[in-house]
């Protein structure tokens, strides 16, 4: 670094925040500036405060379906994920040969979009999909079911719950494998000598130790389980309404990013609501906060 | 080996080939599908294996109005998004990984909390802001939402990478006669070079594969996503398998190539300290 420019960026104390400098101006522009803004949209009319727009979402007819929906996903796909993505961690823990290779296979669909998931479930679940056509091989149908559709509203849920369950488990998994690597070798093995085996290890020990990644994987997937969206567009279109498919179609279709603005607003209040729930009666915050 | 390790094992072997088959076959019924060919896809009864692999389905969405564009807006915004999100967070990364400084530990979490900003709540009131800047239905718009969604990640993962690379081996340089920015752009950059190349990737594909936003911000400069949502109710099934099997192709590629980093970026926040 030549002379100048060390004067100008000031001595290697300074040089950390100028560094930081870029990252921050984003965040300023690209986070706080919307968050605001998204206040504004939703409160402020052109008469100044107003309430309107609130009114207008929660009298609209979808709405209150739309809240339905977005927590019923949200509690019934969470809980499997992490079912699911422990028992994977587990196993994967148990270092039987090859666990590697199958580490990677079970993280594959963290590259797949939740549009794309939709649309590989969407070839099972549709009309003459795969479900029915192999239901029908093995002689339990002989005409295709309507999965997708207002008359099997409870069909309908159940897909978008098996297409996100498929989607997003490997990011707890991951997660958990993660923290499984950080449970120190000493306290295993002092299990043993004691004779925790098997489940006991696990219930007593392992489950014990994993809490913070626990916390953590229920947090951030809670909170992308409420925003679920392109995965219900794709395969359930408006039977199922959800939040973020509602401030999507505002929006876009009827051009009103006043309450577009206001169901963001409701899905960010949810999200800290829920966040404040984790880390109240889940404890031990800051291993939350670090992940 | 005792009976009851084998049985251990086998059962053992049992659920993670479950586990896999789950993963794989659905990605592996959107291969058949998008080379089903097209009438196939709607008899009934349909078998699961086609008579006959065909492009036919491929060339048809391939030749679709607005698909080819989409394809090539998509990947121009990604290559924006990874390269803006990488000159903005990088050195935000190297700043966390090698100096101690105050307002460090609030930096880091400010950025955690970044995280778990809804996507809507950025993207609706930037499209009002866009439209004033200019940068509505622009690509340069979309890949900068997307640079946000994606510059916590970049944080993270390049805090990451630099705290792989030996604070010693700068300082060495140092006191051999390289500048500070010499001694990082030789000796550091290098080291991180792998680790950097796989945040590229994975900046890439989550710029690949966003929706809203990018649904949202544009009209007709549409990348691949948010062109199929836009008219997924007005499309044939054949079209939206192979919009779905053609948007998990580069992701899947990818994410194959980053593998070993993976945990840089879920799992590294905790693993790291």
């Amino acid at each position: 670094m030549n002379e100048r420019l060390r004067k100008l960026l000031g001595t290697d104390t300074l040089l950390p925040y100028w560094l930081l400098l870029p990252t921050l101006i984003f965040i300023g522009v690209f986070f706080l500036m919307p968050l605001f803004k998204a206040v504004g949209l939703a409160f402020y009319g052109k008469d100044g405060f107003t309430l309107a727009y609130f009114e207008k979402m929660i009298s609209d007819v979808r709405f209150f379906d739309a809240l339905k929906f977005t927590f019923l996903f949200a509690i019934t796909i969470v809980p499997l994920q992490v079912v699911t993505a422990l028992a994977m961690a587990l196993l994967l823990n148990s270092g039987f040969r090859g666990s590697r290779f199958f580490l990677y296979i079970f993280a594959l669909p963290l590259g797949i979009a939740d549009l794309a998931a939709g649309l590989i479930w969407l070839s099972i679940f549709t009309h003459r999909g795969f479900l029915n056509s192999i239901l029908y091989a093995l002689g339990i149908i002989d005409r295709p079911i309507h999965y997708l559709s207002y008359q099997n509203i409870n069909y309908t849920f159940l897909s978008v719950v098996a297409a996100e369950h498929w989607r997003a488990t490997a990011i707890v998994m991951v997660i958990l494998v993660a923290g499984l690597q950080m449970i120190s070798k000493d306290y295993l093995e002092a299990a043993e000598v004691l004779g925790a085996r098997g489940w006991k290890k696990i219930w007593y020990v392992i489950l014990p130790l994993l809490k913070p990644s626990l916390q953590s994987a229920l947090i951030i997937r809670t909170i992308f389980a409420l925003q679920t969206f392109a995965v219900v567009l794709a395969l359930a279109g408006q039977i199922t309404p959800v939040l973020a498919g509602e401030a999507y179609f505002w929006q876009f279709l009827y051009r009103n990013p006043h309450v577009a603005s206001a169901y963001a607003v409701l899905l960010m209040v949810i999200s800290i609501a829920m966040t404040w729930v984790y880390l109240r009666y889940l404890r031990s915050r800051t291993e939350v906060i670090r992940e | 080996m005792s009976y009851r390790y084998l049985l251990r094992q086998t059962l053992i072997y049992m659920a993670v080939l479950t586990l896999a088959l789950w993963v794989l076959i659905p990605i592996l019924l959107i291969g058949i599908s998008a080379f089903t060919p097209r009438q196939e896809l709607y008899l009934w009864p349909k078998s699961i294996i086609p008579s006959h692999f065909s492009l036919e389905t491929m060339r048809f969405f391939l030749g679709a109005h607005g698909v080819v564009r989409s394809l090539l807006n998509s990947v121009k915004v990604a290559v924006l998004t990874l390269t803006f999100t990488l000159a903005v967070g990088a050195p935000a990364g190297y700043a966390v990984a090698r100096f101690f400084f105050r307002g460090r530990e609030a930096f880091r979490l400010g950025i955690l909390i970044t995280r778990m900003f809804p996507t809507a709540l950025l993207a609706v009131p930037l499209a009002v802001t866009f439209i004033r800047w200019g940068l509505y239905d622009t690509l340069v718009g979309v890949a900068l939402i997307h640079t946000a969604m994606a510059l916590p990640f970049a944080v993270i993962i390049t805090t990451g990478i630099f705290m792989g690379v030996p604070k010693d081996l700068e300082e060495a340089a140092m006191t051999l006669g390289c500048s500070r920015f010499g001694a990082f752009a030789r000796v550091a950059l290098p080291l991180a070079l792998p680790g950097l190349a796989a945040a590229a990737m994975f900046t890439f594909v989550i710029s690949w594969n966003e929706v809203f936003a990018a649904a949202i911000l544009t009209v007709r400069n549409r990348t691949l996503p948010a062109h199929i949502i836009t008219t997924i109710q007005a499309s044939p099934l054949d079209f939206r398998f192979a919009g779905g099997f053609f948007m998990i192709l580069p992701a899947l590629l990818f994410m194959f190539l980053i593998r070993r980093y993976l945990f840089h970026m879920w799992g590294g926040a905790t693993a790291e300290r």
